[in-house]
């Protein structure tokens, strides 16, 4: 390497390289193209992968598309309710394995962290034939809905909280003590302490970890496929039976919409993030 | 000075957004010096070392280094060597491992790779822990280390960025010491950067002393200590008071001006004044005495007293003169009390007009 | 850290809700699918039971998992995604590399970039890379235009990787970027600085630094890979099924339980294996985390 520097540059500008440049450029393209595609022609006039003129059409055909749209208000209750649920297992977890010495204390951490590692097909069909063992599967096919929806919210608690506690322990594990010992030491109770110096603390992790399962929730496609019932379809089974069926522009309007909704989130989300972890 | 080692012309480096970080410095260092860039932190010292190394490139300008422009030269083919302020000793690899490295990347045969690691450990007291892994080494090892890795590869220049900056004090003058004796023993022009001015006093031949990217003197250290060039180098290196005075009239190089310190008085200078100069003097050429002091030509002033802090060798002394504040250093000579002075007290402050200075800029 | 004898109540209180969900929805679920693994279908009356089982009397399932058809699967499932895991690491580390050292403001918006994908949905990202992809796909749409094609470009194992790649990038540029943004420049600087070319520093020096985050990434992208199902079913097409497709057709089309239920085991066997031996090099890494 005796090529000369240029002015101004410094060795270790691997930034500025360009054939870094010119990878970064081709890597954007690899990840964007099809989802920019994919939201472009579904304004097409037809399903071919030939511009044929602008049409709103396939929006109105989703919208009014009563399996898409009850698909698409399954996963999203499915996804708020069972994030709810994981968060506070997963604080919950996350702060008895910070906080305690116990027997079997390693063993144990290797089980709580077991979802995250098996294979989600495994855990799918394991989940699958509980349900259907215990007759879950058959008692909610007739409740009303969301409660038909249980057993699948419930798998989705099982894979998610493990995830919410990983985030959340990372960051207790930054936690000065000194802080709860001050607070008891200005009289504060146990559980004044824990609502008022040890919550708060936690707070960007379980927005984070909140984000993580809710993302991970309407993301799931095997583990739901297994679990659920014909009058429990989420979006992204109801997509995949489409998909099974061919192309259609209907199923590009719908993750349009969807693809929207998640990434505002996820940015809205992270933006409300960004002030809190600078604050500690 | 003999044919220079390093030449340092016009260089300027600005980054992006507009921040100047050297501007238009020239230095020359000769052969065998013991050269050190001293300023506040974010005056520019670090980055103008860093482009010697070439670490990083100038906007413009050149850096001669044994003879040849190497500005633009990467860091791999510069016949300098770094210490770095973090050391950056190789936590992957063993001392020795660490010091031979340089010499196993640039080819050098493994036979003459273990007598010179060898040398060098031995030459830093290193020898016994060549095995060990720096995690397992103090500060003060690891520094070591990171000297003879740089030493072992002989070069034309040694750079050293702050190397003392993270041992604790007393560490801190034993690496002093030895930083002296292995320059003179190798004989390597030496390049420390530092912001401490006792370290660049007490080890450098020559001292750059910079401010905002710019040089602001380049000169020994007595030279520096005794006749700084401006207020900023005045003040930087050592205490000082700095009076503010009116220039009442120049005749040749005798100045007379007023302060409101130590009323008038005339002073010799080689400096033309304008209507105003600043008169610079050291805490420890004020005297102290309860009587008047006598004496031709001394400048005397009566002052208050405001506050003593005792540091065993010597007192400082602050007192209040004309509404202006002179710090004062006194020798305790006596085991009886210290300096003896005492908050409150009323005492005659006086210097001879030829330990102060005159400064314009 | 406290001893939870002391705190028995506040214990007890936090940790029974994640162990209860975990015992019902997760470890007695597992146990049957172990225990189903060893069963065959009843056999009631002469005819074949869709619904009962003999528990725990027959390694026969294990035996036909080892079969030809299926070690097939599984091998390709080993390879396809050993692959994928490669391309992912030789894009990921340039990159990652790449958002190290830019100017500081501009990190955040390029690592966001990296990884905003990972927020979309799965199954939206393979459909949109088939729908580009397929013979009537807007690429080969594009080479009509020049009079080329249109090839098939999908249903082969090619497309397979592809997929795997498109869909786990983000997962290998996380992890190999939390990692170098911590090693220290200055040892590259020292590196280059004792002589060392850029490419000898980074096989000496930056590289062996940034292991533990590599091993990380590696396992964050093979093992999802390993049990892939939709991207194989998608992309692949039926000549191109992995292990997780054998899996899943043995219960909801051949409605064979125990034979899926073993092919599922063996599946997380080969993935703890993987588990372990990253664990045996981050322990031998140790060092070089610190």
């Amino acid at each position: 390497m005796s090529a000369q520097l240029k002015p101004g540059q410094g060795p270790l500008d691997y930034a500025r390289r360009p054939w870094i440049i010119a990878l970064f450029a081709l890597v954007l393209l690899f990840l964007y193209a099809p989802i920019a595609s994919l939201i472009v022609f579904s304004f097409n006039v037809d399903k071919s992968g030939v511009w044929h003129g602008f049409t709103f059409m396939n929006y109105v055909k989703a919208w009014n598309n009563e399996q898409i749209f009850y698909a698409l208000s399954n996963s999203i209750t499915i996804a708020l309710i069972s994030t709810v649920f994981s968060t506070i297992l997963g604080g919950m977890t996350a702060l008895t394995l910070w906080r305690f010495r116990f027997p079997f204390k390693t063993a144990y951490e290797g089980f709580v962290a077991l979802p995250i590692v098996v294979p989600e097909i495994c855990m799918g069909i394991a989940l699958s034939m509980f349900f259907n063992y215990s007759g879950l599967m058959a008692a909610v096919r007739d409740w009303v809905w969301p409660f038909n929806l249980i057993n699948i919210i419930f798998a989705h608690i099982a894979f998610s909280f493990p995830f919410v506690a990983v985030v959340v322990r990372s960051r207790l594990v930054g936690f000065n003590r000194q802080l709860e010992e001050a607070s008891k030491d200005l009289g504060a109770t146990e559980f004044q302490t824990f609502i008022n110096v040890l919550i708060p603390f936690m707070m960007p992790a379980l927005v984070a970890g909140g984000l993580l399962a809710f993302t991970l929730s309407l993301d799931d496609f095997v583990i739901t496929l297994f679990s659920s019932g014909p009058g429990s379809v989420t979006f992204p089974v109801k997509i995949y039976g489409m998909v099974k069926r061919g192309v259609d522009m209907q199923i590009n309007a719908a993750s349009t919409v969807l693809i929207l909704v998640t990434l505002s989130a996820t940015l809205i989300a992270m933006k409300l993030q960004a002030p809190a972890k600078s604050g500690h | 000075m003999s044919e220079p080692i390093i030449s340092i012309r016009n260089v300027s480096k600005r980054f992006a957004g507009g921040v100047t970080a050297v501007d238009n410095v020239s230095i020359d260092i000769a052969q065998n010096e013991f050269f050190a860039l001293l300023g506040p932190s974010g005056c520019g010292k670090t980055t103008l070392l860093r482009m010697i190394s070439g670490l990083e490139t100038p906007t413009e300008g050149q850096i001669i280094i044994g003879g040849q422009d190497m500005a633009f030269t990467p860091p791999n083919l510069r016949p300098t060597n770094m210490v770095f302020q973090s050391y950056a000793v190789f936590p992957h690899m063993t001392v020795e491992q660490n010091v031979g490295y340089g010499l196993k990347v640039t080819g050098v045969p493994a036979a003459e790779i273990k007598t010179r690691v060898a040398e060098a450990l031995e030459m830093v007291k290193l020898a016994h822990l060549a095995a060990r892994k720096p995690d397992q080494m103090s500060g003060g090892q690891r520094q070591r280390v990171a000297l003879a890795r740089a030493l072992v590869k002989r070069p034309k220049v040694l750079l050293l960025d702050e190397p003392l900056s993270a041992l604790d004090a007393k560490l801190r003058d034993d690496m002093r010491m030895e930083l002296t004796r292995l320059q003179q023993t190798v004989g390597i022009t030496f390049i420390i950067v530092t912001h401490d001015q006792d370290e660049a006093l007490s080890m450098a031949s020559r001292i750059a002393v910079m401010d905002k990217g710019a040089v602001a003197q380049i000169a020994t250290p007595s030279e520096l200590y005794e006749h700084p060039r401006n207020k900023f180098v005045a003040d930087f290196i050592g205490k000082v008071n700095l009076l503010d005075a009116s220039v009442l009239s120049q005749k040749g190089k005798t100045v007379t001006c007023e302060t409101k310190a130590a009323g008038k008085f005339a002073i010799e200078t080689d400096k033309t004044c304008g209507s105003t100069a600043t008169i610079a003097i050291r805490p420890e050429k004020l005297k102290l005495s309860a009587s008047e002091p006598k004496g031709a030509g001394l400048v005397k002033t009566k002052a208050t007293v405001r506050d003593v802090a005792y540091y065993g060798d010597t007192s400082h002394v602050v007192a209040d003169a004309g509404g202006s504040d002179l710090e004062i250093n006194v020798q305790n000579d006596s085991r009886t009390g210290g300096s003896g002075v005492e908050r409150g007290q009323k005492l005659w402050v006086s210097f001879n007009p030829e330990d102060a200075l005159v400064l314009t800029e | 850290m406290d001893d939870w004898k002391d705190f028995k109540r506040v214990f007890l209180t936090l940790a029974t809700p994640g162990s209860l969900w975990m015992l019902l929805f997760f470890a007695i679920p597992m146990a049957f699918l172990f225990v189903l693994s060893f069963s065959s279908k009843a056999v009631i009356d002469g005819e074949i039971s869709t619904t009962a089982y003999d528990y725990m009397n027959t390694f026969q399932n294990y035996v036909e998992s080892a079969g030809h058809n299926y070690l097939v699967l599984l091998w390709r499932a080993i390879w396809t995604s050993a692959i994928a895991t490669a391309l992912c690491l030789a894009l990921a580390y340039p990159l990652a590399m790449a958002v190290c050292f830019a100017a500081p403001r501009w990190r955040p918006l390029l690592l966001l970039l990296l990884i905003l994908p990972f927020w979309i949905n799965l199954l939206i990202r393979t459909y949109a890379m088939y729908s580009i992809f397929r013979t009537t796909g807007v690429v080969n749409q594009a080479f009509g235009l020049v009079g080329l094609g249109p090839y098939e470009m999908l249903n082969n194992t090619y497309a397979v990787i592809m997929g795997l790649v498109y869909v786990y990038l983000p997962f290998m540029v996380l992890p190999l970027y939390s990692t170098i943004e911590k090693l220290d420049r200055s040892f590259l600087e020292a590196s280059l600085d004792l002589g060392a070319t850029q490419a000898k520093t980074f096989w000496l020096v930056t590289w062996p630094l940034t292991l533990p985050g590599v091993i990380t990434g590696i396992i964050l992208v093979y093992i999802p890979c390993l049990g892939t199902f939709l991207t194989s079913d998608i992309l692949g097409g039926p000549n191109n099924w992995n292990i997780g497709n054998a899996i899943q057709n043995q219960f909801l089309e051949s409605n064979n339980w125990p034979l899926g239920a073993a092919l599922s085991f063996i599946l997380m066997y080969v993935t703890f294996i993987a588990l372990m031996v990253r664990a045996f090099l981050a322990k031998r890494s140790t060092g070089v985390d610190a």
